[in-house]
């Protein structure tokens, strides 16, 4: 049995940080991640079962662990050594009883919600986030029968996506995966989830201008979130989306998700100035807009998307972060005098749009059913070529791609798909 | 010896290869054999005495007007309306004929003792125009007496307070000019007819008018029926402009219009080569050709812009007529087919032009994709009576070198058009009904029109539709020696030399397709039987 394991090296780490200064996912080769002969993770508890990985997905914040731009914030909320890989779906060993308490039989398909809150942790009772679903604040992520880990895959004690060996769940983790759903769908519930928990918790008003930065899994994620959930009524109708993306196919994409518009990055203040009929000061259109809109989401994380964000924010408006940041130099200024409201949004929870209140894994199982987010999964690896496939997800916007992932089934047969 | 007439060459093997403008440079190009080569008039003889052809104007109208002398009294409110900086081009060499009447007149009202005096460029959507522009145009004696007391102004298309309604059409098109200039006693239109497009009731109805008066003519629907702007009886933006034109002085505006037209003595003795015939071209002729095209070609392209740009034409004064609006442009209007008009026989099924680097909306400024598309599609395109001299289905070869470089002081909406909208969709029609109200009423847009030198928010629109015909027309469209990617954002086909622009265009109208190759400038109209 085989995993991706990511250990703790200080001189892999500096030395993965300096490569990737060549590229994002360049930081693979020298990174503290090597392939290792790996057993199955022991069962920490009673409700703990084992679910073997069919497809892993390489998000942005496993670039930036690889690649060691973390921040040194999450130091203290993971533990080492870790296998990767918290965007996973999997067949379940044995029988199990899934989040919604429905029996789950040995071989169903199940999408793991990361989050290792206090009743994954058996913290009794648990702290008040986790009282009310609100997993993705629990207080306690370093604490209980576990090692500190935010998610499944930075934890040392359950495993993590990117392996053969398996990972270990605990119940209220386990969501199962339709018939209807394909294992690439099924990869993409997760940033799904993201994006539906971040524009739900937006404060988005009926008739507001939402503007997307980034157009990778994220911001596409998010795109599909908006149009899905003001169609369902389960959110006000935004005016308009406008989405500044770097690559073409990115574009188009968000366009299909329901885009009012979708331009290239350096084009959209251009284009937020257009939907806000906003005024610009400079003495031309690409002067620094009066206005803007009434909601950003920012799903690259860096420096210049967060600039970009409070670029076309309106005064007292919102950037959302749900791209991942580290340590950032922004110029602040605008966010002072233009009262804007920053905000983050990480992970999932209970989502209390609608009737009653739901998990957000679950609102995303119906999400991606409807959205078809697969096709957003552009090309499998198996773990032996991690080097590869890292550095494919590092560049996937240039070349062409959205979502990379690792399908461990692949590493018995070797190749790529 | 008297101007020779305008040209149909056939291309035999003798032929020497043809000169096609592409933008600020040229190339010369071999066309197949039995091609056409459309040929403008030389220029005509100038008028000897063009300050006496211009008193003898103001003094002997044309139409139902006294002399401007019998107009002109003590304590009158009187408005002088001119063209603005889209005429002539290129821009021609002082004194610029505007400056020539506008003295004439003035000299008319001090010696009848008028006070009142405005002078008002009449800019419609476009830019406002540079104080170097406004003192080229008008002379320093003019802008000195004038300018300093804000008394020559720039019409302004978004100031409700200088704006009248002048009630509706029979068609129910609103009429709403510039009220400074509706509410004087006599309002004197200064124009320069330099296509047949020019003049009659569009200097007023369209350089005075607000946006809301202007989107009744310039729309998708009336460009398609304009076949062509150059002639008036065919073109549904004349006959709303002279309804409105009718509707104006019925609402008791008298209007004084002087016309003016220029014969197409085009560029300056350096450039002389592009006034001639390629096979008339002599040795200076030749070296001169290739010593500017090798040059060009190693100058950066801002300044070769410059260059191009500080060329002031040596066009000089034909005709000019003055009085009642309709009679005094019927006049220009034969000046100008005098000057301009070539018969040609029968259509061809592929139409070349090199698209030089100026048009109406590019003076002292950047030649922008969509001014690439107006002045092929929509100007040279139209520049025929009849029949236009490509078939239907046929196919436009147009060199330039069509960049995706914008002015963004003077073309600011043009950015977002370009970005925004012919991301979008192509068709005219399509973005009318989308996105034009937007653009049009964007307070920003209006912001710099009306304190910059942007063109208002809506005329990137306004470029697109005087190509609906030509798109409509057309089979396909290809653009020699442009950038791919912009190329294909307008909906054309790039081709990067002349043989693989024929064999794009063979997919079309077939391996034995007829060429006519429209030789401009200098400017013609092809009279295609």
């Amino acid at each position: 049995m085989k995993a991706l394991l990511f250990e703790r090296s200080m001189p892999r780490f500096a030395a993965s940080r300096l490569a990737s200064t060549l590229g994002s996912g360049r930081g693979a080769r020298v990174a503290p991640l090597r392939l290792v002969d790996a057993d199955a993770p022991r069962l920490p508890g009673a409700s703990w079962h084992r679910v073997t990985p069919v497809l892993s997905g390489i998000c942005g914040s496993d670039l930036a662990t690889i690649d060691g731009r973390s921040s040194r914030y999450f130091e203290p909320l993971v533990s080492f050594p870790f296998v990767p890989g918290h965007e996973v779906t999997g067949t379940l060993d044995d029988d199990a009883t899934g989040a919604d308490g429905a029996p789950l039989p040995a071989g169903s398909r199940v999408v793991i919600q990361p989050v290792l809150g206090c009743r994954a942790r058996g913290i009794e009772p648990p702290c008040p986030a986790c009282a009310v679903g609100r997993t993705g604040d629990c207080e306690h992520t370093a604490f209980g029968h576990l090692a500190p880990g935010i998610q499944t895959g930075f934890c040392a004690d359950t495993g993590g996506g990117w392996s053969t060996a398996g990972l270990v769940a605990h119940e209220t983790q386990l969501f199962a995966v339709p018939d209807s759903l394909s294992d690439a769908d099924a990869v993409t519930v997760e940033p799904v989830a993201c994006a539906l928990h971040a524009v739900l918790g937006a404060g988005i008003e009926a008739d507001d201008l939402v503007a997307v930065v980034g157009a990778g899994t994220l911001g596409l994620a998010t795109v599909a979130a908006l149009g899905h959930l003001a169609a369902r009524g389960l959110l006000p109708v935004p005016r308009s989306v406008v989405v500044g993306a770097r690559y073409a196919h990115q574009r188009a994409l968000a366009g299909d998700f329901g885009a009012t518009s979708a331009l290239p990055s350096d084009q959209l203040p251009r284009a937020v100035r257009r939907h806000s009929r906003s005024l610009a000061t400079g003495g031309t259109s690409s002067g620094r807009l009066t206005g803007g809109a009434d909601v950003v989401f920012d799903c690259v994380g860096s420096a210049e998307s967060i600039a970009s964000a409070l670029d076309v924010v309106r005064p007292r408006g919102a950037v959302v972060l749900i791209g991942m940041p580290g340590r950032l130099s922004v110029d602040l200024a605008p966010l002072w005098h233009r009262e804007v409201r920053l905000a983050g949004a990480y992970a999932y929870g209970t989502e209390t749009a609608g009737p009653s209140p739901r998990p957000t894994f679950a609102l995303a199982l119906e999400a991606v059913a409807a959205l078809g987010t697969g096709r957003l999964v552009s090309a499998t690896y198996p773990l032996e070529r991690f080097e590869e496939a890292v550095a494919h997800a590092g560049a996937a916007g240039r070349r062409g791609a959205v979502k990379i992932a690792f399908d461990p089934r692949l590493s018995t047969r070797g190749g790529r798909r | 010896m008297s101007p020779r007439p305008g040209f149909v060459l056939e291309v035999d093997g003798s032929t020497p290869p043809t000169l096609f403008w592409k933008g600020e440079g040229f190339t010369l190009e071999r066309l197949p054999e039995g091609s056409r080569v459309v040929y403008a008039p030389e220029p005509l003889d100038p008028l000897k005495d063009p300050l006496g052809a211009i008193r003898h104007a103001l003094a002997h109208p044309v139409g139902d007007s006294e002399p401007l002398r019998a107009l002109l009294r003590p304590g009158m409110r009187l408005t002088i309306c001119f063209d603005d900086v889209s005429l002539p081009l290129p821009p021609m060499q002082a004194p610029d004929v505007r400056q020539m009447v506008i003295e004439e007149v003035l000299d008319a009202a001090a010696a009848a003792g008028v006070d009142d005096v405005v002078l008002v460029a009449a800019l419609a959507l476009h830019r406002r125009m540079t104080e170097a522009e406004l003192r080229h145009a008008l002379g320093d004696r003019v802008y000195e007496a004038f300018a300093p007391h804000g008394l020559l102004t720039q019409h302004d298309a978004e100031d409700p307070d200088n704006l009248l309604d002048l009630g509706r059409t029979a068609e129910g098109e609103e009429v709403e000019i510039n009220k400074r200039a509706a509410t004087s006693d006599l309002l004197i239109y200064v124009n320069i007819s330099l296509v047949a497009m020019d003049g009659g009731h569009k200097s007023v109805a369209t350089g005075l008018a607000s946006y809301r008066s202007l989107r009744h003519h310039h729309n998708p629907t009336t460009m398609r029926h304009s076949r062509s702007f150059m002639h008036a009886p065919s073109s549904e933006l004349h006959s709303s402009n002279w309804r409105m034109g009718r509707h104006i002085a019925k609402s008791g505006v008298k209007v004084f219009q002087i016309e003016t037209t220029l014969n197409t003595d085009t560029f300056p003795s350096q450039f002389g080569f592009l006034q001639k015939r390629e096979w008339e071209w002599n040795l200076k002729d030749r070296a001169t050709y290739a010593a500017t095209a090798a040059a060009l070609d190693a100058t950066p392209g801002r300044l070769s812009r410059q260059i191009f740009h500080s060329i002031r034409a040596p066009h000089a004064l034909t005709s000019v007529q003055a009085g009642e609006v309709e009679a005094v442009h019927e006049l220009a209007l034969e000046s100008i087919w005098r000057q301009q008009g070539v018969p040609v026989e029968g259509q061809a099924d592929i139409l070349t032009m090199g698209l030089p680097y100026i048009c109406p909306y590019n003076v002292n400024s950047i030649m922008n994709p969509i001014l690439v598309a107006c002045l092929g599609l929509g100007y040279f395109f139209n520049l025929y009576r009849g029949k236009p001299l490509v078939r239907e289905g046929g196919v436009l070869i147009m060199q330039h070198p069509t960049k995706g470089d914008f002015d963004p002081a003077y073309h600011p909406s043009y950015i977002d058009f370009y970005e925004q909208v012919l991301t979008e969709t192509t068709d005219p029609t399509e973005m009318h009904k989308l996105h034009e109200e937007s653009f049009a009423t964007d307070p920003w847009y209006i912001h710099l029109y009306r304190t910059g030198h942007a063109y208002h928010g809506v005329h990137p629109f306004y470029m697109w539709y005087w190509c609906a015909h030509a798109l409509e027309h057309l089979g396909r469209v290809i653009v020699l020696g442009g950038d791919p990617k912009v190329v294909r954002r307008m909906g054309f086909s790039p081709a990067s030399t002349l043989a693989d622009a024929l064999e794009i265009a063979s997919d079309v109208v077939g391996p034995s397709a007829t060429l006519t190759h429209l030789h401009t400038p200098p400017i013609l109209l092809a009279d295609v039987q």
